[in-house]
């Protein structure tokens, strides 16, 4: 179609992105949607991570940056303009584990944290046990299995533990690498799956899609309700829309409250300035940006992205549209 | 040097170049100075990423100053950094591949060119140069999931049994860990360190061997004499070379050995190296703070590394002269 245009009417204009990895499938996969909608946008997009994401935006070398965590205000203060944190979709993180007898079992925040915090440190441990009555559970020591690389992924089950242990949250801390006191690390999802899968006694923690994608069964969680729930789309939506959100969406949605809630879930954002400079790109930016708040939620389900729903999209919406774009 | 190359045309033509006109010394002008700005942008490039690693390096060096390199808390959200477990890992790790790789790499070089049939040494030779050609990060997946739990079925509760007694060998076993992760980079130096070694033994001139066996020498005491102590320098550059890789090398050691900050007398414990703690930290270090740290990691691993190849140059430099020593 595009090709039958005269030269003038295609006028491309290319707009750069960096930033997340978890996040990249579905951005791919929108960008090549709204192509078909404006074949004059192009899009390039680098997964280089969350970290350098936000540098090149604050460096204005991409034109909208992507971050699984909100920017810290030591570093938006950096920034030459004002950033806007852009919700775009949800994840969340399971926890799977590996013991002989393979039996469904029942996790809370606090035994979590205790378990990577060391304090916890046999599967009979009667914290386990509590939360698992009628499972007989083996005498046998738990290998705590994280994730070594920087991520997203860190982020959120850190956050999570933080939240839920003030233990953890002193002598840990929320970060996309963390010094955990004990365990073994592994590299990516792949990494850490591998590594529960081979050690009798191990627990660990990976994406959801990871998790979806490679059939692997994965503990139901206590939500802050104190009802026990299956991480879905469904349940990350249902967290979504209960979460406290502030006016400039840098929100942590771990630990949302509502019966249906995933407690560990995370959203990534898009990272734009306020005030666009080239008239041309922030035409096409803010027009995109209207796109995926409208049209982008079915795409994020097929890929197991909960998208946003109709309450957060209509606030993103109403940010989207105070963007300034010089003329 | 300049003035010798534009006289040099001048007083050729006054003597002979009556007929011919003055051959054009434009060529060599051209290429001397383009191979040696070639030449001399290595050096640059080497100094440019010295001044880079030092600028990012440089808010750590103050902060942390020497205790950078003898603290062991590595911590991003406190933002305390000490390099100590990562350059502990990284020459532990790289001291057991040694350990491993030396006398597999040596003897296998001296079966290649002093005792194995002529018609066995290419294919053999090939065969170990291909083991070099595997890219890192499958040889790393390899490891996770046909090495490791090989070595933890069979290998390590033996080990333990037999040498659980001392500090090195007990405790836990996870698989995954120093030990593990030292055999992987002994698979990955073993190429080098063979077919450098390969290189000079069958650069030993025949004369040696000969002499040895007008004595009445056998192959072995030939092998031994005439070329093992001939080489032995040589021998041991190419052993400092396969050490220069395994300190560099990243991806298949940080998929095995567990990527924990504690150092640990256990070689079955996690354990981590400089290489690693870069490959997996720095995409996502979005502090300040955290990233100096990493760059002043990058900085240690550098300058390790250069004295390392230096080192390497010295001694193959010196085997070299050796050898033209005596052939003359």
């Amino acid at each position: 179609m595009s090709a039958f245009l005269p030269p003038a009417a295609q006028a491309q204009v290319t707009l750069n992105g960096a930033g997340a990895t978890f996040p990249n499938p579905i951005y791919t996969k929108w960008f090549s949607e709204y192509q078909k909608v404006d074949p004059a946008a192009q899009f390039n997009y680098q997964a280089i991570g969350s970290g350098g994401g936000q540098k090149q935006i604050l460096a204005q070398t991409v034109d909208f940056g992507a971050s699984d965590g909100p920017m810290k205000d030591a570093d938006l203060a950096k920034a030459p303009g004002k950033i806007l944190h852009l919700p775009t979709v949800a994840g969340a993180v399971v926890v799977s584990y590996n013991l002989p007898g393979s039996a469904a079992l029942k996790f809370d925040g606090e035994t979590l944290a205790n378990i990577y915090l060391g304090t916890i440190a046999k599967w009979n441990d009667p914290a386990i046990a509590k939360l698992n009555p009628g499972v007989v559970l083996p005498d046998l020591a738990i290998v705590s299995v994280h994730r070594a690389d920087g991520s997203g992924t860190n982020y959120i089950f850190t956050d999570y533990l933080s939240t839920l242990s003030p233990a953890f949250k002193e002598k840990v801390g929320t970060n996309t690498s963390v010094e955990w006191p004990g365990g073994v690390g592994a590299k990516g999802n792949d990494g850490v799956a591998g590594q529960i899968k081979q050690t009798s006694g191990a627990i660990g923690y990976v994406e959801l899609i990871y998790a979806l994608q490679n059939k692997m069964s994965f503990a139901d969680l206590k939500n802050k309700d104190g009802a026990f729930v299956k991480a879905s789309l469904d349940s990350i939506m249902a967290a979504l829309a209960t979460a406290a959100i502030p006016d400039d969406f840098r929100f942590s949605m771990v630990n949302a409250p509502g019966k249906d809630a995933y407690p560990i879930c995370g959203a990534t954002w898009l990272l734009v300035y306020a005030d666009q400079k080239d008239a041309k790109k922030g035409a096409k930016l803010v027009d995109f940006l209207n796109w995926y708040v409208t049209k982008g939620g079915d795409s994020a389900k097929a890929l197991d992205y909960a998208p946003l729903p109709a309450s957060v999209r209509e606030r993103v919406a109403k940010r989207v549209a105070e963007i300034k774009v010089a003329k | 040097m300049t003035i010798a190359v534009e006289s040099a045309p001048a007083s050729a033509s006054k003597t002979v170049g009556q007929r011919l006109p003055a051959p054009s010394r434009a060529g060599d002008v051209f290429s001397e100075r383009f191979t040696m700005v070639m030449a001399v942008s290595i050096f640059a490039l080497i100094g440019l990423i010295l001044y880079e690693l030092l600028v990012g390096a440089w808010p750590t060096i103050k902060t942390f100053g020497f205790s950078f390199l003898t603290t062991s808390s590595w911590n991003p959200v406190t933002e305390k950094f000490g390099a100590l477990p990562f350059i502990y890992g990284t020459l532990l790790s790289s001291l057991i591949a040694l350990l491993i790789a030396v006398p597999l790499s040596i003897a296998t070089a001296i079966y290649l060119t002093e005792l194995a049939p002529l018609w066995l040494r290419q294919p053999l030779t090939s065969l170990i140069e291909m083991l070099a050609a595997i890219p890192s990060v499958i040889l790393g997946l390899w490891g996770i999931f046909v090495m490791i739990p090989f070595l933890s079925k069979f290998v390590y509760p033996g080990l333990q049994s037999a040498l659980g007694w001392t500090p090195f060998f007990s405790g836990p076993i996870f698989g995954i860990g120093m030990l593990s992760g030292g055999i992987i980079l002994s698979i990955m130096v073993i190429p080098i360190i063979t077919s450098v070694s390969r290189e000079i033994l069958s650069s030993v001139p025949n004369l040696q061997r000969e002499a040895a066996y007008a004595l009445g020498a056998t192959k072995w005491e030939v092998t031994r004499v005439a070329v093992l102590s001939y080489a032995k320098r040589g021998l041991f550059g190419a052993i400092i070379l396969g050490l220069g890789r395994a300190i560099g090398e990243t991806m298949a050691v940080t998929m095995v050995i567990g990527n924990s900050s504690r150092i640990s007398a256990s070689l079955f414990a996690p354990g981590n190296t400089m290489a690693s703690v870069l490959a997996n930290q720095f995409a996502e270090a979005s502090d300040d703070a955290f990233l100096s740290a990493l760059f002043a990691v990058g900085l240690v691993l550098f300058l390790v590394t250069v004295i390392v190849n230096l080192f390497a140059q010295l001694l193959l430099v010196a085997a070299g002269g050796n050898k033209h020593g005596k052939l003359a």
